[in-house]
């Protein structure tokens, strides 16, 4: 057996080895976005601007003061939580397309804990709304986990649903049963008690990074070192196999289901502990749980890539409002390069295809071949 | 490395061990393929090979899974360009860039893995892309089905060109298939491991069709990893190991003995030496068992049997008829619809995979690649696939990969499993270091009762040496095994008892001692045997105090 594999020994004993198919998979994100920018670049000069005014700008407004770096990083939270929330489902074989309705129903439980409740210290009212977020989303993403895993109905159709079902539940109490008195559809405000820590001083940015980074752990910890996540994975690759190695497949199902909408749960209840101190009502939904699809592409799934992933696409989105204000360049473009992006990671076996060498282009010769003598 | 010169000197080596004596006798050879080397990334697929065919001969192309016979024959169909060597048909050189250009020498070839048009009938298939037209140049379907039946009388083999090929059998598409390279006005047919997917008559049916072919001058290359076919059919043999040719010569001068060595590098032991059973107390009883299949058809119709400690159970049968059912039920994984299912005297019938697991049950999957093996994991966490829950490898919530590693490099150095180290992929290993793996986690895991459904499907000789040696280590460890295999020679060499399955019932049972091919061939087509069950009824629903169906009456078919 050929082993051109590179090993590396770390301490725990764990090999980490980079064969060539691992280089493909973190080659191909890096490639996509290196497209992607230089495409955003070349529509920049058609609009007849610099790209590099447009990128310094961007970059700038990213990362140019304490605040910025604040604001961005604010931006880069709930799309990690998003992200592991995808990534997560997709880990067992499941594609959540719930993460944002998921995100609504942390949002609000969030919400409602941080208001309802008065009295309680921080340390107990401030962990209780976050964990409720989380228990929302679980509970909600676990529903179509109940009915893909007894009934067989795809979780991608009832995913979908719940968004919506999300959507206008969340419409209707806040306009209802959890509205503040006043004229504005909205939530009372959180007490300070549950709010979320701010963590740099002079900046709005708050403890829900701290718990987001606990989360990539926490995932990666869950996935990588754990019975259960092996039993995660083993379902998303092979339900076969892992029903014959005595797994339990519908109760994985169900479990991976409600995991992933904790994570996208927890998404919400950051933003309304942290950053809005409320729930505001929503004319339409705001797409971390969207973006969190996105990131889960880009980072290959993968905890440590939804990081990095999560990382880009706030980062883009905050340099974004400082292109269009400071460069005059419509931050649609950024939209662009995110789309691109996206679309080329999507896509990636047509690249994988043509990064391949003789071994499949002899066998497309073979097939190719068979059809050629067939009609000779 | 080695170039021409060396090769020479290899054979010249064999001729010393009395096998190798060049055909000179027959004339000028129709195709010689000289010092074809063909290189994939990582392999070299062949590697100075040289091969000739004469006219009127069967060459047997012998060699281990992945020891380049396909590549070879690639090469000479035009499919794959080799990186260095020559070809000459007739003595004239040649450059075979395309199947085409393969054809119009006369080269046919039938692959592995057919390449038919399933809803176009037997005479659509054969004559398209070369369709006779009448004056009108429209598509004359008379004269294909005419010329296609004068192919078939020509050569004996017999189709009906007016059915599907949906409809008909798989030894009947080979032949389709064999029509259709010779319609092309092949001289050199090329089959590819034809028998592997046939049962023991229809291989004796092919056997009989390529000597009518070479009768007429044909020459027929002949691709198998049975040595038994080898000895059987072919006039010459050639075999490749590792890409390389390790030795040519008659037939009639070597030995399947001498052919395995060739083939492994080192001796085989063919016929297993195995010491009569000393069965003990019954571990898997079986009782009118009913199952339906996939497409919620009935599967298994009522099958009683036992499996005592420290004997093998061979299950015989042609596929489709409840093996993979059957196997299913017992293991878990299929419900049963009715009947029981003790071990060791308890009812598992409706058990869940984990519980038999915990009962002491393995099971070697026909599929490992679907079933047996996650793929994607590596080798070491495949090892833990049963048993992934238990201590030591889980504590509390967590899996002790450290453990998990000791474990996987302690059964990859006992069983042997080449792998550069237990961290990759499986999906990377090859099918016999899967298979490997899957036996080792397996038999580890110190059942009472191993369920080995196909082990050795897809194995080369050596590695099927391997499983067969620590099955009977197992039975002779006082372990019950049921083994259900589609290789008749699997049943007989390893089996104590031989059980016939036919339309989801047993149907035969018999020492395997006292077993003879015919015979069992006979009983698995749905005929009677000499044995059926017809004797041993009575006193066996007495002993279950229940009724069996009228196994054999109902359902015997005439057999042909
Ligand atoms: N298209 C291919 N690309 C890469 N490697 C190949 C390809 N085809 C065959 N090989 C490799 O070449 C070797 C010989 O394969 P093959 O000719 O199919 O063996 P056989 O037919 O004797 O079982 C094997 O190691 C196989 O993995
Ligand atoms: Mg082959």
């Amino acid at each position: 057996m050929a082993n051109t594999d590179n090993k590396f020994k770390n301490p725990s004993g764990h090999t980490l080895s980079l064969s060539r198919e691992q280089a493909v998979e973190l080659f191909i994100p890096v490639v996509a976005v290196l497209i992607a920018l230089v495409l955003g670049a070349l529509l920049i000069l058609f609009i007849g601007k610099s790209p590099l005014t447009a990128y310094g700008a961007l970059l700038k407004g990213s990362f140019g003061s304490k605040r910025d770096i604040a604001e961005t990083l604010i931006n880069v939270t709930p799309l990690i939580f998003t992200g592991l929330s995808v990534a997560f489902s997709f880990k067992c074989g499941l594609f959540n397309i719930g993460a944002e309705g998921q995100f609504i129903m942390g949002q609000i439980v969030a919400a409602w804990i941080g208001f309802s409740l008065t009295g309680l210290p921080t340390v107990i009212h401030m962990p209780l709304a976050f964990l409720a977020g989380a228990l929302a989303g679980a509970l909600w993403a676990a529903l179509p986990g109940y009915l893909k895993a007894k009934l067989g109905v795809h979780e991608v159709i009832n995913t979908i649903m719940m968004n919506y079902i999300a959507l206008y539940f969340s419409h209707y109490l806040v306009m209802g049963a959890l509205k503040e008195p006043g004229p504005i559809p909205q939530t009372p405000p959180v007490v300070e008690a549950a709010r979320l820590w701010r963590i740099l001083p002079g900046t709005r940015l708050h403890f829900g990074l701290i718990l987001a980074l606990g989360a990539v752990w926490l995932v990666y910890y869950l996935l990588f070192k754990t019975t259960l996540g092996y039993e995660i994975r083993a379902v998303g690759i092979n339900p076969h196999a892992a029903r014959y190695g005595g797994i339990n497949v519908s109760r994985d199902i169900i479990i991976a289901m409600s995991i992933s909408g904790a994570l996208s749960g927890a998404a919400g209840a950051v933003q309304a502990l942290g950053v809005q101190f409320r729930f505001l009502d929503l004319f339409g939904f705001v797409g971390y749980g969207f973006d969190g699809i996105a990131v889960a592409l880009l980072g290959r799934n993968h905890p440590f890539g939804v990081l990095i992933a999560a990382t880009l696409f706030g980062t883009l989105a905050r340099g974004a409002i400082t292109m269009q204000s400071i460069a005059k360049i419509p931050k649609q473009i950024i939209g662009i390069i995110q789309a691109t992006i996206v679309i080329i990671v999507a896509a990636d076996e047509v690249l994988r295809r043509i990064l391949k060498s003789k071994s499949v282009a002899t066998q497309d010769v073979v097939e190719a071949g068979e059809v050629g003598s067939d009609g000779d | 490395m080695p170039g021409a010169v060396l090769h020479m000197q290899r054979c010249l080596a064999s001729v010393e061990r009395g096998f190798l004596t060049l055909k000179e006798s027959i004339g000028d050879p129709v195709v010689e393929m000289r010092d074809i080397t063909v290189k994939f990334p990582g392999v070299i697929a062949n590697d100075n090979v040289s091969v000739d065919v004469y006219s009127g001969e069967i060459l047997a192309l012998l060699g281990e899974n992945g020891a380049g016979k396909t590549t070879l024959m690639n090469v000479l169909y035009g499919l794959y360009r080799p990186d260095a060597g020559r070809i000459r048909i007739h003595g004239e050189q040649v450059q075979i860039n395309t199947p085409n250009d393969a054809i119009r020498l006369g080269i046919g070839m039938v692959h592995q893995h057919f390449m038919l048009i399933p809803p176009f009938t037997v005479a659509e298939n054969i004559v398209l892309g070369v369709e006779p037209v009448n004056a009108a140049g429209k598509l004359d379907m008379d004269k294909a089905i005419r010329d296609v039946e004068e192919l078939s009388n020509q050569y004996g083999l017999v189709v009906d060109p007016r059915a599907n090929i949906d409809d008909i059998s798989v030894g009947m598409q080979q032949r389709v298939e064999i029509l259709k390279a010779l319609y092309r006005g092949a001289e050199v047919l090329i089959l590819d491991e034809p028998t592997a997917v046939l049962t023991p008559q229809e291989v004796d049916e092919l056997a009989a069709i390529m000597r009518s072919l070479v009768h007429q001058g044909k020459s027929i290359i002949f691709i198998t990893h049975k040595l038994r076919e080898v000895i059987a059919i072919s006039d010459r043999v050639a075999v490749l190991r590792r890409g390389k040719c390790v030795g040519t010569g008659e037939t009639k001068n070597t030995t399947a003995e001498e052919l395995a060595q060739m083939m492994v590098g080192r001796e085989v032991v063919l016929s297993l030496e195995k010491e009569p059973a000393k069965p003990g107390d019954t571990v898997l009883r079986v009782e009118n068992l009913h199952a339906r299949s996939g497409r919620n058809l009935p599967a298994l119709r009522g099958v009683f049997f036992d499996v005592k400690a420290g004997e093998i159970v061979g299950i015989a049968g042609i596929e489709g008829n409840g093996q993979s059912e059957l196997v299913e039920t017992l293991t878990g994984l299929r419900k049963s619809t009715s009947g029981h299912i003790y071990v060791n005297g308890i009812d598992v019938a409706h058990n869940q995979p984990r519980a038999l697991i915990e009962q002491g049950v393995a099971h070697i999957p026909e599929d490992r690649q679907n079933r047996g093996l996650i793929l994607d994991f590596t080798v070491a966490e495949n090892f833990i696939l049963r048993n992934y829950y238990k201590s030591p490898f889980a504590r509390g919530i967590n899996l002790d990969y450290r453990k998990v590693q000791a474990h996987a490099r302690d059964l990859i150095s006992e069983f042997d499993v080449r792998t550069p180290h237990e961290n990759i992929p499986v999906r990377s290993l090859s099918g016999g270091n899967q298979q490997k793996v899957v036996v080792a986690r397996e038999l580890s895991s110190e059942p009472k009762l191993l369920i080995a459904s196909q082990p050795t499907r897809g194995l080369d000789v050596g590695a099927i040496e391997f499983v067969h040696k620590r099955l009977l280590a197992q039975r002779d460890q006082g372990k019950a095994i049921l083994l259900v295999s589609l290789e008749l020679d699997e049943i007989m060499s390893l089996s104590d008892r031989i059980l016939v399955i036919y339309e989801g019932q047993i149907v035969g049972e018999m020492a395997a001692s006292e077993a003879t091919e015919g015979e069992l061939g006979l009983l698995m087509a749905g005929g009677h045997g000499k044995r059926g069950l017809d004797t041993e009824r009575s006193e066996r629903s007495g002993q279950y105090g229940q009724q069996i169906q009228e196994p054999l009456r109902t359902h015997v078919k005439p057999i042909s």
